[in-house]
């Protein structure tokens, strides 16, 4: 009997995050799943729900309460022969371990001439949305993405989830690999159940469009779909971009619909100083200002710290402030 | 606490066995090794200050005064260890097996000089403090999951153990068991600031109470000490009996880098006072009859040459190529690097 192939399941975003570790820890033995609370409980979203009693205390593996310490650990595991799948409970919860991050794990590879590398994934949910306390809610992608030896990916939808969180593992080089919180259960798609990957560091067209380009990633690609499908009703066709990899960014990808268009509207939910918009603008200034007939407009966080949950509907960008960026950019 | 943990040692200052049940286990062949090791990486530190004095090395960090620990510590490893230095500790990484050219060009900013030793377990020196001792604990933890008997090794200073990453390697390697060394090098200042500003507890052997470690205390100076204490640990981690921590208490006679100048925050007086590491094991041997002027002689003039020989060989060494700027960031150049590089090369008429 054939072996059925193609076969797929209506996933959310974070079954298929499951289902992807799942995938990694039967077939390589190498891979090790470390965070706080990832075994017994399944990781604080249940990311990991599961795993521990199907591979073992010694496999996926409950920490103490030290993100530098499991960050650190595994720079060690990971130069010794193992592959540490690391979850952070929350983006906001991994600045303890940022000295790691910045001053070992990007770096091992460089200063070694490629004698050690620490091929590691950290996983970390981020942004705002789901009503959680203080500093559960950050967008500090940036952070990550200015550090060279890093590569920051950030998937949208399930399909994609699993396909990068697969490709991340493979990766020989340590990936930050970004959730969406609000886009963990906001919907299911088919999802294959054998192994693929997404390759990482290239953008995805959701949708074509002729009038705007609206590049987002994350959560903050459905805000950018709903906004085009209202621009839509005004007559307006938007491409909607989404960039899956914050690094290294798909240049060619991103210039080629900004010079279709010749009008870009970037959102994110990050704060806008410092954001990566203001890197997007400069590289499109670099590959496509003569294309440009508008201003790069920007929708994003304000430049406060996200806010308690009572005001966080209006630190997010929402469909309406982008529909209004979207309006400006066509009418300059 | 310091009733607690008193500093243990074989030897005292003027080189006469004070542990009498190690007194055969002293052998010439033992402390002859020890010597030679501490010579040799002596004679290094100082042509290092002396090179960075004339403008032919970048800032330096000396270790003078601490090579009873870092010789007597590296001694007791095997070749497939591991070990986690700072930038305090090449006199350890030397004796490991380092190779001494690399060592140069570290100092000389050169990346070749992270590069380890073929076939060496040897970490790049961590700059941030305290840092490496997680990656120490990390590897032990690999070789335990793999069923080795390798250990690992992080050397880290008096000032590593009020960061973060100290007490987190440190519940990590009690947590998980890891066959791993916490080797302190206590040499009273962390820069300008001593001890006694550092932390309120009496030792830092004590924190490893906290642990549920096993830890000691011993005279850093002391060479026999610190090899026979590092033995012990390195027995009980390849046998499956986890972490330890070792509080050798040292003395750093010079600055912290060529950059700064101790007499600012301390009487180099007190330093004067110190018994050098070298001149007490020198005293041990020749009451013992180890000491063979002939042999000790040819030993330094071996040393001196051998350093001034590494010395020639780091400054014939190659310029750096500009493809080592941008290709060892990633496994595979991304497109945006490979641009910048190209386009860098391209104005430079390369």
């Amino acid at each position: 009997m054939a072996t059925p192939i193609n076969q797929q399941t209506d996933m959310t975003l974070i079954q298929a995050v499951t289902d992807a570790l799942r995938i990694k820890l039967a077939t390589d033995d190498t891979t090790l799943v470390l965070g706080e609370d990832v075994g017994k409980n399944g990781g604080v979203f249940r990311a990991t729900d599961g795993l521990q009693a199907e591979f073992g205390e010694d496999r996926v593996i409950d920490t103490p309460l030290s993100e530098a310490g499991i960050v650190g650990t595994s720079v060690g595991l990971a130069v010794n022969g193992f592959k540490p799948i690391v979850e952070i409970q929350f983006l906001g919860f991994i600045y303890p371990a940022y000295e790691q991050i910045m001053t070992h794990v990007s770096r091992i590879r460089m200063r070694t001439m490629g004698r050690y590398s620490v091929p590691m994934v950290i996983r970390a949910p981020y942004g705002a949305g789901i009503r959680a306390p203080e500093i559960h809610s950050d967008s500090t992608e940036s952070l990550f993405t200015s550090m060279p030896g890093l590569k920051v990916v950030c998937p949208a939808t399930p399909y994609d989830a699993k396909g990068l969180l697969l490709a991340a593992i493979d990766d020989p080089d340590p990936v930050l690999f970004l959730e969406s919180m609000r886009s963990y259960r906001a919907f299911k798609e088919p999802v294959p159940n054998e192994a693929y990957t997404i390759e990482i560091g290239k953008a995805h067209i959701v949708s074509e469009g002729a009038d705007v380009t609206l590049i987002a990633w994350g959560g903050m690609v459905q805000v950018a779909q709903k906004a085009a499908a209202q621009a839509e009703k005004q007559g307006l066709s938007c491409e909607v971009l989404d960039l899956r990899t914050l690094y290294p960014l798909d240049q060619e990808t991103i210039a080629a619909s900004v010079q279709k268009t010749g009008r870009v509207v970037i959102i994110h939910e990050a704060h806008a100083m410092g954001g990566l918009g203001t890197d997007l603008i400069a590289l499109i200034n670099d590959t496509s200002f003569l294309y440009l007939r508008a201003p790069i407009a920007r929708v994003t966080g304000f430049d406060v710290p996200v806010p308690l949950f009572a005001l966080e509907d209006h630190y997010i960008p929402t469909p309406a402030r982008v529909l209004e960026a979207i309006t400006r950019t066509v009418d300059f | 606490m310091e009733s607690q943990f008193p500093i243990q040692r074989i030897i005292d200052d003027a080189g006469q066995i004070v542990d009498e049940t190690k007194r055969d286990a002293l052998t010439k062949e033992l402390a002859l090794q020890l010597f030679t090791h501490m010579n040799r990486i002596r004679t290094f530190d100082r042509k290092a200050i002396n090179l960075q004095r004339q403008g032919r090395l970048g800032t330096y960090a000396p270790f003078e005064g601490q090579e009873a620990a870092q010789v007597g510590s590296a001694l007791a490893l095997n070749d497939t260890d591991w070990i986690f230095p700072t930038y305090r500790d090449h006199g350890a990484t030397l004796t490991f097996g380092a190779d001494m050219v690399r060592t140069l060009l570290y100092w000389n900013g050169r990346v070749e000089g992270c590069v380890p030793t073929d076939d060496l377990h040897i970490f790049p020196p961590a700059v941030p403090i305290a840092t490496q001792i997680p990656h120490a604990v990390g590897a032990a933890w690999a070789e335990k999951r793999k069923g080795t008997t390798a250990v690992s090794v992080a050397y880290f200073g008096d000032g590593a153990t009020s960061e973060g990453d100290f007490h987190e390697g440190m519940n990590f390697a009690s947590v998980f068991q890891a066959p791993v060394i916490l080797f302190n090098q206590n040499n009273g200042y962390a820069i300008s600031v001593p001890i006694q500003k550092q932390m309120h507890s009496e030792t830092i052997a004590q924190k490893a109470l906290a642990y549920g470690m096993p830890s000691v205390r011993i005279d850093g100076n002391d060479a026999f000490a610190v090899y026979f204490t590092m033995q012990e640990a390195v027995a009980r981690a390849r046998n499956g009996q986890g972490p330890t921590l070792i509080e050798a208490v040292t003395w750093r006679f010079g600055a912290h880098t060529t950059a700064d100048d101790p007499s600012k925050y301390r009487d180099q007086e007190r330093s004067r006072d110190r018994v050098d590491p070298l001149t007490r094991l020198e005293q041990f041997m020749r009451e013992q009859g180890f000491y063979d002027d002939t042999e000790i002689d040819a030993i330094r003039a071996r040393h001196q040459m051998e350093v001034e020989e590494a010395v020639k060989a780091m400054e014939a060494f190659k310029p750096p190529a500009i493809d080592d700027l941008f290709d060892h960031t990633y496994a595979t150049l991304p497109a945006d690097v490979a641009r910048q590089k190209a386009d860098y090369l391209t104005a430079r008429g390369n």
